[in-house]
Order: structure tokens, then sequence, then C-alpha cells
């Protein structure tokens, strides 16, 4: 086998364990997920139920809960490379450390968008946003999550790699990594719901750009981070 | 197979192990004693390569320890059984074993086949299988994750405590599986409180105090 599909059956192997736990314990359908609604709905509160004020803050509204919801699903990620011994087995099993971040990375990913695609809703139904642009908005939310999923993979190793009295950094560690996302993808959802004249498309093109720089540092650093 | 000299670990910024000479030669079983804070666990991770030496020489199975690529060569060709169970409760007794045959980069039919025997020589139930992690007994996760290393088929194994939480029948087993292991060309280094069980199997028996080897007692009837 090439070093490269030894990489990407590794990647296939953590992910499917991952989606499989996500599936028996439901943490992010049952506590990341009403959580995120929460948010939502508490901001509503806050801005007084002011359809016209929601609709327009929306965008921003809908990052800031997915980054903030993120960190509860990166948390419980990365917990589960350490549950019982089973980071010590990791690093004994011969598993490429690529493969264990590309697969970790994609297994969040994939809960990202679930969260992604039920808050849309709720902004809908909530804030009576309407989508203006679908494909836009797709987009966006696919590369805003990757990124979001290759900065939580790596960070959330480094904070567990810190012991237990440094789990709590993890906010303080990523959230500023994360200021470029929130900045691109609250833009190009803007221009997705209709609610601001920008051009949505080259924000989404920028934060591509930042999506492959956080892979490309993650890919490489997270080896470092959990092998020695 | 296993070579310290003067080998010094730390553990943060306090010494665990403290210029530590031992040889340990291929098809050896070794019984590691001493009291709590000895240095045993430290010794044992050092030999699996999950630590870095901070001065002297460690060679496991040819490898150089102090050199990163080394050290994660060496863990491919190691089991290390220490107090976690390495298991994940949400899985079922199956997936946990299938996950880790197939992270040691066995093929899925190797995988399965290899699954079976480690089963069969375990003694667990079949029924078990599909049963989620979380719902086994002590005992019985303990049994589980032997099973997952033995998939592996190591050359080196290093046990740490492996008779805690099982029952009679457990020990034995534990006990045959190491004679089984020797017998099948491989080394096998134990840290053990029971030292009566640990010595009957083990020619050598190394005593670590202060994280320095202060004794080294070869058994009568054996010339290693």
């Amino acid at each position: 086998m090439s070093a490269l599909s030894v990489v990407l059956s590794d990647a296939r192997l953590v992910a499917v364990r991952d989606l499989r736990i996500e599936a028996r314990s439901r943490v992010v359908v049952e506590q990341v997920l009403p959580f995120a609604v929460t948010v939502l709905v508490l901001f509503g509160f806050a801005l007084d139920a002011d359809h016209r004020a929601l609709r327009n803050f929306a965008p921003g509204l809908f990052w800031v809960t997915i980054l903030f919801s993120s960190l509860l699903a990166v948390q419980r990620s990365s917990s589960l490379e350490a549950v019982d011994g089973t980071e010590t087995l990791l690093r004994m099993s011969g598993i490429s450390p690529l493969g264990r971040y590309l697969g970790q990375s994609f297994a969040l990913l994939i809960q990202l968008l679930v969260l992604e695609a039920v808050l849309v809703g709720g902004l809908t139904v909530l804030y009576g946003v309407e989508v203006e642009k679908w494909l836009l908005l797709a987009a966006t939310g696919v590369v805003a999550g990757v990124a979001v999923a290759a900065a939580g993979t790596l960070y959330g190793a480094l904070s567990s790699g810190l012991g237990e009295r440094q789990t709590t950094l993890l906010p303080i560690l990523v959230l500023p990594v994360l200021a470029p996302v929130l900045i691109g993808a609250t833009r190009a959802f803007d221009d997705a719901l209709g609610a601001a004249a920008v051009d949505g498309w080259a924000w989404t093109g920028l934060l591509t750009v930042v999506a492959l720089i956080l892979i490309v540092v993650g890919a490489l650093a997270y080896g470092a981070l959990v092998e020695d | 197979m296993v070579e310290l000299r003067a080998a010094i670990a730390l553990l943060g910024r306090f010494p665990a192990l403290s210029g530590v000479d031992l040889t340990i030669h291929a098809g050896e079983t070794v019984l590691l004693r001493g009291p709590n804070g000895a240095g045993k666990t430290t010794l044992l991770h050092l030999c699996a390569g999950l630590l870095r030496p901070e001065s002297g020489e460690v060679r496991v199975l040819g490898h150089d320890l102090t050199d990163s690529t080394d050290r994660r060569s060496v863990r491919r060709r190691v089991a290390l059984l220490g107090h976690a169970t390495g298991l994940y409760d949400d899985l079922t007794v199956k997936e946990n074993l299938r996950f880790w045959a197939r992270a040691a980069g066995l093929s899925s039919i190797d995988a399965d086949s290899r699954i079976d025997d480690a089963r069969s020589r375990l003694v667990v139930p079949g029924r078990l299988l599909d049963q989620p992690v979380h719902t086994l007994s002590a005992g019985q996760r303990r049994r589980t994750s032997i099973a997952a290393l033995l998939v592996r088929r190591p050359e080196l194994w290093l046990l740490d405590e492996p008779h805690a939480g099982l029952d009679q029948s457990g020990r034995d087993l534990v006990d045959s599986l190491i004679v089984e292991a020797v017998a099948a060309g491989g080394t096998v280094v134990v840290s053990s409180h029971e030292l009566e069980r640990v010595a009957a199997l083990s020619p050598r028996v190394v005593t670590l105090v202060g994280g320095a080897v202060r004794e080294v007692q070869v058994q009568k009837g054996d010339d290693a």
C-alpha cells in the first residue's frame, strides 16, 4: 500500500469510529444541538423579537452560535482520543498521525454540517429569514465547517494534551484563530441571506484560503502534538 | 531485544528512572518488582517508546529510542497492557477489537480471523461480542483489552499488573498467555506485585527501588 492509501485508510477508520460513537451516544444531537438552538432563541430575546434587526444580524448571530457550539463538539471529539487509555494505544497502534487528524476532522465536519443545517432552519423559523442564494449558503457552510473542524481538531488535541487542569483553555486558544472564519462566513451569509449587498463568493474564496491554511498547519502540527 | 545503559527518564521535571542498566534477551520473561513509585511503569513506558530517554542509551528491538522515528517503529511491534483498558465504551466488543486490529494495519479478513483466535484463547463468550463495552464487568473489560493486544501479535509484551481485576480463571489465563508468548518467540516483561505467581514464570526478577535497579535475581535452574 502506498503512503497515501495508508493515510486515507487510517482516516476512514478513525472517522467511522467517531461517527459510530456519536450515533450511539448522541451527544451532538441531544446536547450540542439543543444548546445551539437555545443560544439562537436567547439572541432573539436579547434583540426584543425585532424581526428586522434579527434578519439584519442573523448571519453574525448564526456564526457566533456555530462557533460556540462547535467548542462543545470539538471538546467531545478530542475526549474520544483520550478515553480510558486509548491515547496510549493509538500511539502504539501504528496508525498514522495524519490519518488520525484527517479522520477526526472529517467526523467533526459531518457533525458541524448537521448543526449548521438545523440552525439554518432555526433562522428561518425564529428570525423569519429567507435564503436568497442557496448555493452560496451551502458552499460557505461547507468551507467554514472545514476550517472550524481543521482548527478544532488541532487545538482540541493541544488542550487535551495540556492535562486536566488546562481543559478550559480550548475557547481561548481556538476562538482567536477562528476570527477570520467568523468574519468571512458572516459576510458570505450576508449575501446569501440578503442581509447586505456584498460579494459573497469573494468572501467564500477567502474562506477557502483560510481553510486550506488551517488544514496544512493542522496536518503538519498534529503529529508532533500526539506522537511525542 | 531490550538494552538500557545508564538510562535516565523524567516525568515532568522529576526523575523517574535514574541510571538504569538492564539487558533483556529475546525469548526471556522478566519480572519487575519494587514498591510503588519505584519506576516500574516508567520503565515499561520507556521500553514501549512512549517516553524519550533524557540521557543514556535505550535500544529496543534494534532501535535507538533517543530517535523519534525509531520510537514510532518500536511502538508498532510492542504491546503494552497498562492500568487502563484502551476501549471505547460506546462501541461493542467486536467493534473495539476490529478497530485496534485495523489500526495495526491488518486487512479485514486477517482482523476477523485473529479476533476469533484471540476470543477463543481468552474464553470471551460469543454473546459478548455484540455488547457495548460499557455493559461489561471489569474482568470482561480486562479480557477484551488483552484480546485487543493479542490480535496484533507483538514481539515484545510489556505487562503492567496484568492480573489486576481478573478472577482466578482470568489470572490463570494470563499466565498461560505469557507462557505461549514466550514459546512463540516473544519476550515478556511483567511488572507485578503478585511475586509468587509471576516469579514461577520468570527466570529473572529485577528489583527497582527509587528509579534504579537494586538487584537482579536469576532463579535456580536457569542459565540466562
